[in-house]
């Protein structure tokens, strides 16, 4: 006898409840977190899934290496200038609904590396949920990031997400950096447009604030 | 020092195949460097590579002395050779307004990549080279990055503040 029978003793057969509330619950009790570990930071995104932080407690311990298979993506560590289009190409590889974490003061902010080399914060390609302040941040920071997360997920509205149309996801490159193929169409776009603001407003910026 | 004797007899043997191949040359904690023209490093290198078995470049890297001086550029060749266990040293000094460089990449071909690494981040051409691309940078970088003159913080769009 487990809870469920509990449940249904004390509770009727049909109950009525927001879609929101029930969709946001299920999502936010399993956010499986894609890694895209820079540098150092990531040496703390592995810890807080060992035996001693345990993640999974939250939810968020399916660590997959696969972006079509990830909801939250943390990034931890600097982000160079080179790496920077294959960070927003794995971005648009996840399925919606996603989210960012950006974890630690060089994908924040770029850190101390305030040079030409390095992308002067992560918010830069992608739209950002949680900034994790730190350097690097401790495991517990990284949970507590995962947490706040949840409560932001719980605030959301299933209408605002739905999936990136690929020409969208086309002409978010980041002036300055050229796609990871050679030779593509995209690659003579991002050379044509030359005065185009640094930080392109994704879909994600406009939508509701939560 | 005794093990550097046998070096200078190489520079003794390259002044006597041709007196303008060798111009200067220096020693320093057991190390030896010959300033070579830059118009016979190749001919310098094809030498010591088929006549004195130097037969590994072991590093080909770029340095910028800073935009007053002249010559502005060096380009240093470290020599190794693996039948006699010699290392020995070109430099190749160029000026700001001709940064130009016959390539090495048709005598060792690790050249190839260490020839397009100095090109990229100090802007030296090397001549003949089979692909002179940048390596490192991104392809459409604006400058060359390891020049003493270059902003930390990079040209626009690059740079953010």
């Amino acid at each position: 006898m487990g809870l469920e029978n509990t449940l249904f003793e004390s509770l009727p057969d049909v109950i009525t409840v927001k879609l929101d509330a029930v969709v946001n619950w299920a999502r936010k009790s399993s956010l499986w977190p894609a890694t895209f570990g820079l540098a150092c930071c990531a040496i703390e995104m592995m810890n807080s899934v060992s035996a001693r932080n345990d993640l999974s407690r939250f939810g968020a311990e399916t660590f997959r290496a696969s972006p079509r298979q990830a909801d939250v993506m943390i990034v931890s560590g600097r982000v160079s200038r080179k790496m920077a289009p294959a960070l927003r190409r794995i971005y648009d590889q996840m399925p919606e609904p996603k989210w960012v974490i950006s974890m630690g003061a060089c994908a924040t902010s770029g850190g101390v590396f305030d040079n030409y080399a390095i992308v002067q914060g992560v918010d830069k390609i992608v739209p950002v949920d949680v900034y994790i302040p730190g350097c690097p941040p401790r495991p517990e920071m990284l949970i507590h990031a995962i947490m706040m997360l949840q409560e932001k997920v719980m605030k959301e509205s299933v209408r605002d997400r739905r999936d990136t149309y690929e020409t969208e996801s086309r002409q978010s490159i980041v002036p300055g950096t050229l796609p990871v193929t050679m030779g593509t169409e995209s690659e003579t776009a991002a050379k044509q447009v030359t005065n185009r603001p640094y930080t392109i407003a994704s879909r994600h910026e406009k939508r509701r604030s939560s | 020092m005794a093990e550097t004797k046998i070096l200078h007899e190489y520079i003794e043997r390259l002044k006597e195949e041709n007196a303008a191949w060798v111009t200067d040359f220096k020693e320093a904690r057991g190390e030896v460097t010959a300033i070579v023209p830059r118009e016979s490093i190749h001919e310098v290198c094809q030498t010591l590579k088929t006549k004195y078995d130097f037969n590994l470049l072991a590093d080909l890297c770029g340095a910028d002395r800073g935009a007053e001086e002249d010559p502005r550029f060096e380009i240093n060749y470290h020599l190794f050779s693996t039948v006699h266990h010699n290392r020995l040293r070109l430099k190749v000094l160029l000026s700001e307004d001709e940064p130009n460089v016959e390539t090495v990449a048709t005598i060792w071909k690790t050249a190839d990549w260490h020839e397009r690494e100095t090109y990229d981040l100090f802007g030296v051409i090397f001549d003949g080279h089979p692909d002179l691309r940048r390596i490192l940078l991104p392809s459409d970088f604006d400058g060359h990055a390891l020049r003493k003159d270059y902003p930390l913080r990079g040209y626009e769009p690059y740079s953010l503040t």
